[in-house]
């Protein structure tokens, strides 16, 4: 690789030391700050984890119970902490294992940096063991990647490994060294990246896409922000607050993008998209200004894109240049870092409050709640619903616990019931919808951010993919609060075959094993509840808990979220029931 | 698919194993077919610079630049309509030497096409020649009667009309 042509970089003179390959990555890890990795050894990573094993007072090698694992792990630590999240195996299956985490942190723009072991050099292409083509695999997942074959690469590829995975639109970024490259030495020397000529992590703000957008949102009547999880990467909280509190314009998150606003503040109006809230889908079809801040118009959250706010003008902020117009056609594109737009803007708009517009919501709220979260949150019929599980974990948390959900039923729940005081607090697969996410994930977020609550909750399908880091919670003490809904069903599928499949239950029932001798197996508190007397009291018991607890709740097996916009409809038809 | 047309895509990039795999991806997601591809140095040195060729909307060309854009080691990508652009293919065909010797109508072939003879031997000749796909085209079609013991044809390369101001943006993204 060509230094000088490729990087730039400020040349503050350090010391040179002699060492291994092998012994410069772990270096390059203690330069970045990543002093919490998740991994699993292997063959061709070896001779890392022989040094990980001399620098263990430096820097903490959690080791997983599968690579997948320890991927989402990373990507929970990096959700919940900011920071790049770091996931190390060997070659061959090693890798390929990482692929899913990969794929979930792209598209959800998760910054991670990978390491993978690959066999020595002079191997490369002949099928050796364990060899596994992982950069070519791993490119359409991967914002970079790279192959090192000599030491002497390493510093520089691991700097700009890190700067990659974490400015602009953040993403994942694998780097993969042989095994040649691990044993050979050179003299180390570290500069950390700053700039990569052939990219541009984010545009300078235009002030004259910031006027005509102030412009817009100063003469609407009916203006809506729908905003991302933009909002939380790029640490524009405040910013983002004072901007609608400003301008008085109600605001809907996707689900990425909960928790970037608390959840009972005024202008707050719920989650949009396929099981959102009832008003902000319906009224995105009425506003007359939708005003896009860090998100990126995915299916999920449009239906039907041909009937998707037509009649209003839209206006976009956001970092990536390629998001812009991708689905939805922009009336104004604010591009760069929304902290940096979000503030520029701020003086121009005028200090407004559109009351009998937020009132419309309020009126479709009030539907809702009727029609659907009464019946969720206090329900009168025997059996547990998820809903109410949730509002007992508020009570209990009072909104300051992070929430990692895995993929189905119980996430939606967990998104639309959960409460939130704080941002960086509501980790889940959204992009990907990664099953089995949670429970690593967890172990990631509870790891970087010990003084929080973390509660995982899960269904019984997807917490049997990853069950097996019940072994790392047993290892590591993370005190991860583990909440399996038990509806005895691959509940989100079972639900639309229910809809649009005439009830034909393909391979949805599952028959479970005892989940509390499972998690006491691995030393983990367990309790079941299938009561509702029961439910406050186990619930404030695990959150008690200064250990990792495990509560099943055998909930309502046939239960489905409401509402929902069925697939290719707009978002306007949202279903109640 | 509605008003599909033919855009040369020139990208220049830094030249790194593995980005030509990630670009063509952009293209193989979509179920895009890249027509054409050539990859050769650019005016800027150690920059890349590849051309490709393909058949799709404005809509989808404009997103597929932004895709393009967004990896990392491209410094900058473009799409062009033909008329923006001045462009050339290379073909070779190996023909019977045979002809040469009984056939008038082939001397005649080479010389209203304008190609030339790169290689003679007992057994065979080579013919070459640079143009657009139609021309090109209309010189196989004429020789394919004669018979063609070999053709290939290079992918497109192309130059723009508008400046491409690659140096500039080196420059400033630091």
């Amino acid at each position: 690789m060509n230094t000088k042509t490729q990087t730039q970089s400020k040349t503050d003179s350090k010391q040179k030391v002699h060492v291994s390959g092998a012994e410069a990555v772990v270096k390059c890890l203690l330069e970045e700050g990543a002093d919490l990795i998740y991994g699993y050894p292997g063959g061709a990573i070896m001779p890392v984890y022989d040094e990980l094993y001399k620098y263990q007072d430096k820097i903490n090698h959690v080791l997983t119970r599968h690579e997948q694992g320890a991927t989402h792990a990373a990507q929970g630590f990096a959700r919940a902490t900011g920071k790049v999240g770091v996931a190390i195996a060997t070659s061959g299956p090693g890798a390929t294992n990482l692929i899913t985490g990969i794929a979930d942190a792209q598209i959800d723009s998760t910054p991670m940096v990978c390491i993978t072991g690959q066999v020595t050099e002079h191997l490369l292409g002949s099928d050796a063991f364990q060899e596994t083509d992982i950069v070519g695999i791993s490119t359409p997942v991967t914002k970079w990647n790279y192959q090192i074959t000599k030491a002497s690469e390493i510093p520089e590829v691991f700097a700009k490994a890190f700067y990659i995975a974490k400015s602009g639109r953040p993403g994942p970024v694998l780097i993969d060294i042989t095994k040649n490259a691990q044993f050979e030495t050179f003299d180390f020397e570290y500069e950390k990246c700053t700039s990569i000529r052939s990219y541009k992590a984010k545009s300078k703000v235009n002030i004259e896409e910031v006027k005509e957008a102030a412009a817009l949102i100063n003469s609407a009547k009916k203006p809506m922000v729908v905003f991302g999880q933009g909002v939380i990467l790029g640490e524009a909280e405040e910013g983002f607050k004072k901007f609608i509190e400003k301008t008085g314009i109600p605001s809907a998150w996707t689900i990425l993008g909960l928790s970037a606003l608390p959840t009972d503040h005024e202008l707050n109006v719920g989650m949009v998209g396929m099981h959102g809230n009832y008003a902000p889908n319906k009224l995105t079809n009425e506003c007359d200004l939708l005003i896009a801040v860090g998100m990126r118009f995915d299916d999920r959250v449009t239906g039907n894109l041909n009937t998707y706010a037509k009649q209003a003008k839209v206006i976009h902020f956001e970092i990536d240049p390629a998001e812009v117009d991708k689905n939805v056609k922009t009336d104004v594109a604010v591009l760069g870092d929304v902290k940096e737009s979000l503030a520029e803007i701020l003086p121009f708009v005028n200090k407004n409050s559109h009351e009998n517009w937020l009132q419309e919501f309020r009126k479709l709220d009030a539907i809702e709640f009727d029609k659907v979260q009464k019946d969720d949150l206090y329900p009168t019929k025997e059996g547990l619903t998820m809903g109410e599980v949730l509002k007992e974990i508020n009570n209990a948390s009072g909104g300051d616990a992070v929430i990692v959900s895995d993929v189905g039923q119980h996430q939606m729940f967990a998104c639309r019931y959960a409460k939130f005081n704080q941002t960086k607090s509501n980790i889940t697969s959204g992009g990907l919808g990664t099953m089995g996410f949670a429970l690593p994930a967890a172990i990631g977020a509870k790891m970087g951010v010990p003084n929080r609550e973390v509660v995982m909750i899960a269904g019984d399908g997807g917490y049997q993919m990853t069950i097996q880091e019940l072994g790392t919670i047993l290892q590591t003490k993370a005190a991860v609060k583990i909440v399996v809904l038990n509806n005895e069903y691959l509940g989100m599928v079972r639900q639309w075959q229910q809809l649009f499949f005439d009830k034909r239950y393909a391979s949805t029932e599952m028959t479970n094993p005892d989940f509390i001798a499972i998690a006491k197996g691995y030393s983990i508190e367990a309790k079941r509840v299938t009561k509702r007397e029961d439910l406050e009291s186990s619930i404030q018991e695990m959150m008690e808990s200064k250990d990792a607890y495990f509560l099943e709740v055998c909930v309502e097996k046939e239960n489905n979220v409401f509402p929902m916009i069925p697939t290719g409809a707009s978002v306007s038809d949202i279903r109640l029931e | 698919m509605e008003n599909r047309q033919t855009y040369t895509v020139s990208v220049y990039t830094e030249n790194n194993v593995g980005l030509l795999n990630r670009i063509s991806g952009i293209f193989l997601r979509r179920h895009i077919n890249i027509e054409s591809m050539n990859i050769s140095k650019s005016e800027i040195k150690s920059v890349s610079r590849i051309t490709l060729l393909v058949k799709v909307t404005e809509e989808q060309i404009k997103k597929i630049i932004g895709q393009i854009e967004k990896q990392v080691e491209v410094i900058k990508a473009y799409y062009h309509t033909d008329k923006d652009t001045i462009y050339q293919e290379s073909c070779m065909f190996k023909l019977s030497s045979d002809l040469l010797m009984e056939n008038d109508e082939i001397q005649t072939i080479i010389n209203n096409s304008k190609s030339r003879v790169i290689n003679i031997n007992k057994e065979f000749f080579v013919l070459e020649k640079s143009g657009t796909k139609e021309e090109i085209e209309e010189l196989y079609r004429t020789l394919d009667k004669h018979g063609i013991m070999q053709f290939i044809r290079s992918g497109r390369i192309a130059i723009t009309k508008d400046e491409m101001r690659i140096s500039t943006l080196l420059s400033t993204n630091n």
